[in-house]
């Protein structure tokens, strides 16, 4: 079964029975700190993956003052201007405790999650909220999703969990035949807007063909849920709360390689980032640059890249954030002055939503783009082990990407 | 994850094999298990009780011999009880015996065929006006099911599903609370029609015009109801189980003193989402009903001697379907709380649905209750049965079904007889009637209807679309006629 899953358990199970949450975390730290010297060599991938740029990333928050910079943040709960150093799984975590404590309907529930989860999301939210709150259930995905469905249909809120992306697929009739269509059915008599599906997606370095997936295209095709991405930790929080307490189903997806890599300042108080909104997270007037997740760290370096040999290109950054609905507009803006977009994911590329981005834009801008539309996807293949290296969207692709439509 | 694994290890590193091990006495799959367990740590201490004693080989023998037990072993009658966290109540046996024939369910009934009740202690407290009330539905599922059967053949409606032989699980409905929860799978009209849903809305439904709840979105017979507790209706069989559950665990913590019931055939119940369900509901203690009605069916008597039932999912009969004594007997593999009962006798229905909702309320326990029924007419409109059955055979069978049992119970009572029938019918055909072609004058609902409820909001994308529709619509009116559909939005 799940090799991962179950290394994941055992080992953490055992180590919250024989060691306190402080030596946990220390422990982290130490591999954080390890894997910081693995970045800057050439050495193997470290055990929790190889994400480079994140340590040295612009589009981490390292100060209160820059994390409270963000426009979006005026107006709500963060606006007092508190902030705490997190890494994004401690910022979902923060998310679902305030989601927990300013709702009593809401529960949390999925594989495992009680102990803490296998990657630390909800450690402390049995003890502080209750077993009743804050549940194991037994391993079954499509039971988990129906369960959640169930729930959200007489008005609670539910919190799933699948425990990978890569096992979401027992949960797809669920979510498609069933959340998806509920309201639309029923004629709006009935609805499942409580429900949030958590998932960690992405690679991570050496997760291979189960540990590794991106599977949001698959539900991109789906009217009547929405699919969500997080790039880092407050964008993590805010667009965690916001899908918890959105009045339509959502699929979260957590790109798991930032979970303890990614680190921010971020606002302790009750905030929502809006659904349904790209953000433009570095201006510029040569290229559009699309991408979600863990992939925008990977964009960031090949557009200082590209920035660096092809003097005076000027690049701009979008964080797409939400995959459904999702947001036309401001990318078709953003090309409408810049003539130019490359999108990339980690996704295979056959189907990939860059596709949809892509048709979409041609359609909207086909008057100003000066190249064609460039795709930068992993291959159409499953995920593989030893040739994740090989397979990504890194950052050499992303930088030819960028290079094929400037010279185009 | 290696990483992980490797620091958590290094919390153990005076942790060496026992010598017996060093030596390759065991094949690699059973050392690497022991070693797993090893390096679980916490769960070392087991290598010392009887358990891996007598479930591994003999050098480990002496490597345990030299321990003590982690707990005296519990000697009961049955012999020694494992330790084995996943059957803590077994007991150790030294006779090889699988277990392959077990005592069947017995079928609880509490009147016969000829609606006699066999156990006088069993006499119902049913009021007069509950039978009688029970009895009327029954009577008028079974004649709207008649004329929209024929509507359906006659091209009025574009499908129907009859409820003909399952009419008894409106004693079911009788057994719960109007605030309890019902999920179902598509043939519990019944339960609707006791709740008080209008003829109307039901006509409506079917014709998918404006007064339908559902805005003409989904197929006849996928009904649903705000007001009576009732969620919609979906295609997908099974996927309402699960959601039973979950919906249940919800009013448990919401502290409501109320059940889900949960509707399905057994042939859902070789979904996934069945096995998901029941353990999900077992293990986190859900105030569900789950409500399974067998549709016995006598096609080919062949079978009988080699199967228990012979009912139909569509054209698939039960030995096709499951081996296993039904599905009662899957219940109790999963820890729920388990009956049979005769399908055709509403009061068995209701005796067994007042007890499940007690114990599920009470006592936060799913329960599952199997009624054995005959599914008489076809599965749908799109089906003749008589291409896999004998017509003759469903006549016979036809003999004994709910509504008649019911209606000879209060024959012997006294509360019902023929002048009272006869009214009744008359009656009843009027009002239907009356619904039916007034359901079927109404418009279709505005065209518009086709891009809301998505999401509670339009998103920019049908806001485009819609505006595209539209425009089309302008541009081509003759191809896009709306003169049927209301105006509005």
């Amino acid at each position: 079964m799940r090799l991962a899953t179950t290394l994941f358990t055992s080992a953490l199970r055992a180590a919250s029975r024989n060691s306190s949450v402080a030596s946990i975390a220390g422990r982290i730290v130490g591999q954080q700190a390890q894997s910081r010297a693995y970045v800057s060599s050439s050495s193997p991938p470290p055990a929790e993956g190889f994400m480079p740029g994140v340590m040295t990333s612009k589009l981490i928050k390292r100060t209160a003052e820059e994390a409270l910079r963000n426009p979006e943040l005026a107006n709500t709960g963060a606006a007092n201007g508190e902030t705490r150093k997190m890494n994004l799984f401690q910022a979902v975590n923060d998310a679902m405790a305030i989601a927990l404590a300013t709702d009593e309907t809401a529960v949390i529930f999925g594989e495992d999650v009680a102990f803490g989860g296998v990657f630390r999301c909800t450690t402390g939210l049995a003890e502080t909220f209750g077993r009743d709150r804050v549940f194991n259930t037994p391993l079954t995905e499509q039971g988990i999703a129906g369960f959640g469905i169930g729930m959200a249909s007489v008005g609670h809120t539910a919190i799933a969990e699948i425990q990978f992306a890569d096992y979401i697929f027992p949960a797809f009739d669920q979510i498609v035949n069933e959340a998806a269509k509920y309201r639309y059915r029923s004629g709006g008599i009935f609805n499942v807007g409580g429900l949030t599906l958590r998932s960690p997606c992405s690679a991570v370095g050496h997760g291979a063909h189960y540990h590794s997936q991106s599977p949001e295209a698959y539900f991109a095709h789906t009217p009547g849920i929405k699919v969500v991405i997080p790039r880092g930790p407050i964008q993590a929080k805010g667009l965690l709360l916001a899908s918890i307490r959105d009045r339509n189903p959502v699929v979260f997806f957590e790109p798991k390689i930032l979970y303890r890599s990614a680190v921010e300042q971020v606002p302790v108080g009750d905030y929502e980032l809006p659904l349904g909104k790209a953000e433009i997270v570095k201006k510029g007037k040569d290229v559009t640059v699309v991408g979600w997740g863990s992939q925008m760290y990977v964009l960031e370096n090949a557009i200082q890249m590209a920035e660096k040999r092809i003097p005076g290109l000027s690049c701009e950054l979008i964080d797409l954030r939400s995959i459904l609905p999702w947001d036309a507009e401001t990318i078709a803006a953003s090309v409408n002055r810049t003539g130019r977009l490359v999108v990339a994911h980690e996704a295979p590329r056959t189907q990939g939503f860059a596709a949809e981005i892509a048709a979409e834009i041609t359609q909207r801008c086909f008057l100003r783009l000066e190249a064609p539309v460039q795709r930068v996807c992993g291959w159409d293949t499953p995920f593989p082990l030893v040739f994740e290296k090989f397979y990504m969207p890194d950052i050499i692709r992303c930088f030819e990407g960028i290079k094929k439509v400037v010279e185009y | 994850m290696a990483q992980m694994e490797r620091d958590y290890l290094s919390n153990f590193p005076t942790l060496s094999l026992p010598a017996a091990f060093s030596q390759p006495i065991y094949p690699k799959t059973m050392l690497r298990t022991l070693l797993s367990t090893i390096r679980r740590g916490p769960i070392i201490h087991q290598l010392r009780t009887p358990v891996l004693v007598s479930a591994i080989a003999r050098p480990v023998r002496a490597f345990a011999s030299t321990t003590t037990p982690l707990q005296e072993a519990p000697n009961d009658k049955r012999g020694e009880k494992v330790h084995f966290l996943g059957a803590t109540s077994s007991y150790f046996v030294y006779e090889m015996k699988f277990i392959q024939n077990m005592e069947p369910i017995p079928t609880y009934r509490v009147m016969d065929q000829n609606g006699h009740v066999k156990v006088q202690q069993d006499e119902l407290e049913v009021s007069k006006e509950m039978a009688v009330k029970i009895y009327k539905d029954m009577v008028t599922l079974n004649m709207m099911d008649l004329i929209l059967y024929e509507a359906q053949r006659q091209g009025r409606i574009s499908f129907y599903m009859t409820n003909y032989g399952e009419e008894a699980y409106m004693g079911s409905a009788a057994a719960l609370q109007p605030e309890d929860v019902i999920f179902g799978q598509y043939r519990e009209a019944g339960v609707l029609l006791y709740r008080g849903f209008t003829l109307d809305e039901f006509m409506n439904q079917c014709y998918s015009n404006e007064g339908d709840i559902g805005k003409g979105r989904q197929m006849p017979v996928h009904y649903g109801s705000k007001k009576h507790n009732f969620q919609t209706i979906s295609s997908p069989l099974g996927t309402q189980i699960p959601q039973a559950a979950g919906a249940a665990y919800a009013l448990k913590r919401a502290g409501r003193k109320n059940c889900v019931m949960c509707y399905f055939g057994e042939g859902a119940a070789s979904e996934g989402d069945f096995h998901a369900a029941l353990n999900m509901a077992a293990t986190t203690k859900c105030p569900v009903i789950f409500f399974c009605h067998v549709t016995y069916d006598p096609y080919v008597t062949f079978f009988r001697s080699i199967s228990r039932n012979n009912g139909f999912a569509i054209s698939t009969p039960v030995i096709d379907q499951y081996k296993g004594d039904g599905i009662a007997s899957r219940g109790i593999g999963y820890g729920i709380d388990t009956i049979r009962v005769d399908g055709n006798d509403v009061w068995a229905v209701y005796n067994a649905t007042v007890a499940a909702r007690k114990l599920a309320v009470e006592e936060n326990r799913p329960v599952l209750i199997e009624a054995m029924t005959y599914r008489i007419g076809h599965h749908s409109t799109s089906d003749d049965s008589t291409k896999y059955r004998d017509r003759k055979e469903v006549e016979r069978r036809e003999l004994d079904n709910p509504i008649t049992r019911l209606r000879k119970w209060l024959e012997v009572k006294g509360w019902w007889g023929e002048a009272e029938e006869g009214a009744l019918r008359t009656d009843r055909k009027k009002e239907i009637m009356r619904s039916f072609n007034a359901a079927e004058k109404r418009k279709k609902p505005a065209v518009m209807e086709l891009f809301t409820d998505v999401y509670d909001k339009l998103p920019p994308n049908l806001v485009e679309q819609q505006r595209e529709l539209n425009e089309l619509m302008e541009k081509y009116p003759e191809h896009y006629s709306t003169e049927a559909y209301a105006k509005g939005k």
